[in-house]
């Protein structure tokens, strides 16, 4: 079975420490964590993780079998082959000067449809948002004027079409 | 529900009326649930609970180290199939029961650990005393929560006892802050738990059994594996109506022992790295394999990819996780294991595997139990023997972890549930003793034999503090060679006889018995075994014998670690049943 990257979502119970059990886990389990993001999810009370980690199928099963053990975790979907969308946030910090600041404005706002969000004398922020591959693809060509500051959000990811990942109501067990 | 729950409705209406203090709330809850028995310790951040202690009908234990609270609730859970409860305070209190918990972990034994903390004002302050014990306990807990406030104290213990004892049991710790303690409120009635991300699934999916009953069907070599889940369960009459009607043998795990009857013709006794010949050969000449209620741990399967190279497997346990997750399963089966049994039984007609039964019985061998070796000295695997003989079988038994551990296991024949309690998973010494105080408590009718080595025994040897306060039915057999027996047995197979750091001294231990006010016996020729162990038997309450035996005894068969079963020692087998 071949490693890949698979891409997880995970809706937990919105409550302390659930963050650190799943965290843990990976840590414990020996899983690696290539990406994690964390928000709300539709339903209030619930949170949505997104979790990237690399792994053959059966490992992914096993690591989503452990994930399930955790009692605030609701629902599990590997999403990876599904048609995705995976979008990722990540402000960079470049160092500009006035001889190449024309030069990068038009690669990051033609080329990658980004945007320059704020600006001094000798450095610009760009902000992109996209897939992980073209965010990857922007800072590999940027790199070569010198990144002061990078911060990237982590991958969300959606299915397109109808059909939704959702908790489904729970009856009351005990 | 496997575990079971004494749960009492009613807590006296007077208790009702007035603000309670938390502490009191704790301890009418933990009633509430059916706690009849605490092991505990006092300290400063459980001090109002234990100021409550002493008007409501628990007996409490007074442990000499909270680690043996921990291994005695444990061995009151396994001896009695409840749930077994024990109490520290902050700190030291609390990481002291760290290995009990991490033992009722990895065996799956429903305990529930209450732990004083320090007041919620100063968590964080590295007050005195203060441990983020569950930060610690994280992973060595089925779960472990911290009770914020004191309304919360009613839904949180009602939760606790819930998941220690439902699907697969295990150690919850609940951490209460002393502030919590020293609030006034009400005990909220026991209502409906929501917990929407626990659903452990108890009845199999038909189909999957239907499969497994044509896999069973075609087998022409079929073994069942059984384990933990059967007593877990209390499957063991399913499984005996289960194996007799398809005529297919048992192996057992260490923790199966006692799940299935050791007497029975069916049965082959304990599998794995000191499990017998004839159980590992049948495994490796099966074509099916039945795992049921067990987890294909390295100590039963060593190297995963050579075991039981001709078998497919059928996987029933309670626990996704487990299935998939050491070996290929062909068919896997989530569910109860009683439950998944009992459908097997509705699915399956009479078998009759008569040729693979008998190429089975041709390969019995005995394990050696002469009374002394070539030295004329006492062996340790006749005083097991004689144990099992002249208590006919029927003593609670528990053992430390060791050379000892496996004797026992391979020699003290089990034939029914609860009376075999060994640590298992985590293989931690100390474990004897402790577990035999908390089976002595909870079934005071028993004989217990607490069957421990001379390492061992002196990691929790200050229960004989206990043992004797509580004039518990106790009998300690030690078994002294006088080193760390196991690890010296590889040693000498592994590592050219170094016998690093294994020689290990002991106590006069009659001296010691005495200083306890304990009954105690030393032994060292075989003539004064059977004496010594009816003395033992002829009075109620604690008694010590010390069994010197022959210093460098090793456990056989053995499978070395990550070996085959190609790799099997067993130079020590002679002719004769198993």
């Amino acid at each position: 079975m071949s490693v890949r990257s698979h891409t997880l979502v995970v809706l937990v119970e919105d409550k302390p420490g659930v963050m650190n059990r799943i965290v843990s886990l990976f840590r414990q389990r020996g899983f690696n964590i290539d990406s994690i993001a964390v928000g709300h999810s539709e339903t209030p009370g619930l949170s949505r993780i997104t979790l990237v980690a690399q792994g053959d199928d059966r490992k992914i099963e096993q690591l989503v079998k452990q994930l399930y053990k955790i009692l605030e975790v609701i629902k599990i979907t590997d999403v990876t082959d599904e048609n995705l969308i995976q979008r990722e946030l990540a402000l960079i910090k470049v160092t500009a000067t006035d001889r190449n600041r024309s030069d990068i404005m038009r690669l990051v706002t033609d080329v990658y449809q980004a945007r320059i969000v704020d600006a001094t004398p000798d450095s610009l922020i760009i902000e992109v948002a996209g897939p992980p591959d073209k965010i990857d693809s922007l800072i590999t060509m940027v790199r070569s004027y010198g990144i002061k500051e990078l911060a990237r959000s982590g991958v969300i990811a959606m299915a397109r079409g109808t059909r939704a990942v959702a908790a489904v109501p729970q009856p009351v067990v005990a | 529900m496997a575990i079971e729950t004494r749960e009492r409705q009613q807590v006296s209406e007077e208790a009702q009326r007035e603000p309670q203090l938390g502490a009191h709330l704790v301890l009418q809850a933990l009633v509430r649930e059916g706690v009849e028995v605490i092991f505990g310790y006092p300290g400063g951040a459980i001090l109002p609970v234990y100021d409550a202690l002493p008007y409501y009908p628990i007996h409490h234990i007074l442990v000499r180290h909270e680690q043996s609270a921990a291994f005695a609730a444990d061995g009151y859970a396994r001896a009695t199939g409840t749930v077994g409860v024990c109490m520290a305070t902050s700190g030291p209190g609390a990481t002291n029961l760290v290995t009990g918990l991490a033992n009722a972990m990895m065996d799956s034994i429903p305990i529930v650990a209450i732990t004083g903390q320090v007041p919620q004002s100063v968590i964080g302050m590295d007050a005195f005393q203060e441990t983020d014990i569950t930060g610690i306990t994280l992973p060595i807990t089925k779960y472990n929560m911290v009770i914020r406030s004191i309304d919360q104290i009613g839904p949180a213990i009602q939760k606790a006892f819930y998941l220690a004892r439902s699907g697969r049991p295990g150690p919850v710790l609940i951490d209460i802050p002393k502030d919590v303690q020293l609030a006034k409120g009400f005990l909220a009635p026991r209502q409906e738990l929501h917990l929407p991300g626990y659903r452990p699934t108890i009845v199999p999916h038909r189909r999957q059994i239907r499969r497994a009953a044509e896999l069973i069907r075609q087998a022409k070599r079929p073994l069942i594996l059984a384990g933990h889940g059967i007593l877990i369960s209390g499957a063991t009459e399913e499984l005996v109506r289960f194996a007799e009607r398809t005529q297919i043998p048992v192996g057992l795990t260490l923790l199966g022992i006692g799940g299935f009857p050791a007497s029975h013709p069916l049965c082959l006794g304990m599998v794995g790295m000191h499990g017998h010949a004839h159980a590992n050969r049948a495994i490796h000449e099966a074509d099916v394999i039945i795992g049921i209620g067990m987890r294909f741990d390295d100590r039963v399967t060593g190297r995963p990819s050579e075991f039981a190279p001709n078998a497919k497997i059928i996987h029933i346990d309670i626990d996704p996780a487990e299935i998939g997750k050491v070996l290929k399963t062909e068919v896997p089966v989530v569910g109860d294991a009683r439950q998944a049994l009992r459908l097997l039984l509705e699915e399956l007609e009479p078998l009759e595997h008569d040729d693979w039964l008998s190429l089975i019985r041709s390969w019995y061998r005995s394990i050696r139990t002469e009374p002394s070796g070539p030295n004329g000295i006492l062996q340790p695997q006749y005083v097991i023997a004689r144990l099992h003989a002249l208590t006919d079988g029927k003593a609670i038994v528990t053992t430390d972890v060791g050379q000892h551990q496996m004797w026992t296991a391979q020699l003290y024949k089990c034939d029914i549930p609860k009376q075999w309690i060994s640590s298992g998973g985590l293989g931690a010494m100390g474990f004897g003793v402790p577990s035999a105080m908390g089976a002595a408590i909870g079934r005071p009718e028993a004989e217990v034999w607490a069957v421990v080595g001379d390492g061992g025994v002196q990691m929790t040897l200050n229960e004989f503090a206990t043992i004797v306060d509580e004039q518990l039915n106790v009998k300690v057999a030690i078994i002294n060679n006088g080193y760390l027996g196991m690890v010296r047995q590889w040693q000498q197979l592994f590592h050219n006889r170094n016998y690093s750091e294994t020689p290990i001294s002991s106590p006069d231990y009659v001296l010691l018995g005495q200083a306890y006010r304990m009954a105690a016996r030393r032994v060292t020729r075989p003539g004064e075994v059977d004496e010594a162990i009816l003395w033992a038997r002829s009075f109620r309450g604690p008694a010590l014998i010390e069994f010197v035996v022959n210093q460098e005894e090793n456990v056989f068969p053995m499978i070395p670690s990550g070996g085959t079963f190609r790799d099997m020692i067993d130079e020590y087998q002679v002719e004769g049943e198993w």
